[in-house]
């Protein structure tokens, strides 16, 4: 019996350091996940004159989307974002992150497809600061009263999309029932 | 030669450096003592201190606008662990989830220092079986006494 201590300490201590070896330390689990959105208050790309605020996402089910053209990933994501607002009709709003060029980034979704209801201009981060953002592109999904119940740090795909934020949308509409 | 090292200073030059941000000299020591209590969320092993990272950089600014609002060090690193959670906090609140984290190393020395006695204990037993008996020890003195005389 006594001598198994040391052999059951050995496979603790591996079971740990295995499960660690398939973990992400860059995902960090958000503490406003079950938190209303921040507050807020810009304009958006398109019009630069128009203020909308976190009323404007409250109401349904809604995905808000972290993106910029510095974000190469934003990119690489960018054409799964436009087929699932395609086959979805769940809204997704664009935060548009610390953009550096606002041309470019109107010309993009032009030439490649706006997936986005808006997108919401935050030109100093202060609103991706609020949302706790760290790591664009970063995908939230807001319930109908506006709270945060699922946050994807990384692109989002049909995968990730099928995978993580369908059976939430699906627990979401059964309790509203 | 001069070439190797202008290219080595390049290199050096590249890496990205933290913007300094000035701060009132009555707020610099709480100002410099909280950037390295706060863990940068893009470089996870840099201080909000060292990373040259662009977050790292709207986070200065914004502890420094914190601090000259009055806020507290409590209410600043709220701020940041409302909107990261405690991981960027290097000195996490002690709480049920962090338990494994502030009194495992604690629990795995007292774990030790049993087994260290338990491995003691055994060996002074074994050592002490070890010694004779009273029929031996009289076995003993026999045979000096046989030699003696």
């Amino acid at each position: 019996m006594k001598s198994l201590i040391p052999a059951l300490l050995f496979f603790v201590i591996s079971g740990f350091l295995f499960v660690g070896l398939y973990k992400d330390p860059t995902l960090v689990s958000s503490p406003l996940v079950g938190k209303s959105i921040p507050s807020f208050s810009a304009s958006t790309l398109f019009y630069p004159d128009k203020k909308v605020t976190q009323a404007d996402l409250i109401g349904e089910i809604a995905l808000v989307n972290v993106w910029a053209t510095w974000c190469p990933a934003c990119k690489h994501e960018h054409p799964d974002l436009v087929a699932l607002s395609e086959k979805t009709d769940i809204p997704i709003y664009g935060l548009n992150y610390k953009e550096t060029d606002k041309a470019e980034a109107r010309a993009w979704l032009r030439d490649e497809g706006n997936p986005y209801a808006f997108s919401i201009s935050d030109d100093d981060g202060r609103i991706g600061i609020d949302f706790g953002v760290y790591g664009a592109p970063e995908t939230f999904l807001i319930d109908a009263q506006g709270v945060i119940q699922h946050k994807r740090v990384g692109v989002m795909n049909n995968k990730i999309w099928q995978r993580d934020f369908l059976p939430i949308i699906q627990r979401l509409r059964r309790e509203a029932l | 030669m001069i070439r190797v090292v202008s290219l080595l200073l390049g290199l050096w030059i590249g890496v990205a450096q933290a913007q300094i941000v000035s701060v009132e000299p009555e707020y610099q020591g709480r100002y410099n003592e909280l950037l390295h209590e706060l863990r940068c969320l893009v470089c996870q092993n840099q201080t909000l201190a060292d990373s040259g990272s662009g977050l790292a950089d709207d986070l200065r600014l914004e502890v420094k606008r914190m601090l000259e609002e009055g806020l507290s060090d409590e209410q600043i690193f709220a701020f940041m662990s409302d909107r990261y959670g405690d991981f960027v906090l290097y000195n996490p609140p002690v709480k049920p989830r962090t338990w494994l984290l502030w009194f495992g190393p604690f629990v795995l020395l007292i774990g030790g220092l049993i087994g260290i006695r338990q491995v003691v204990r055994a060996n002074n037993k074994t050592a002490k079986s070890s010694t004779l008996t009273e029929s031996e020890k009289k076995q003993v003195n026999a045979v000096i006494q046989d030699r003696d005389d």
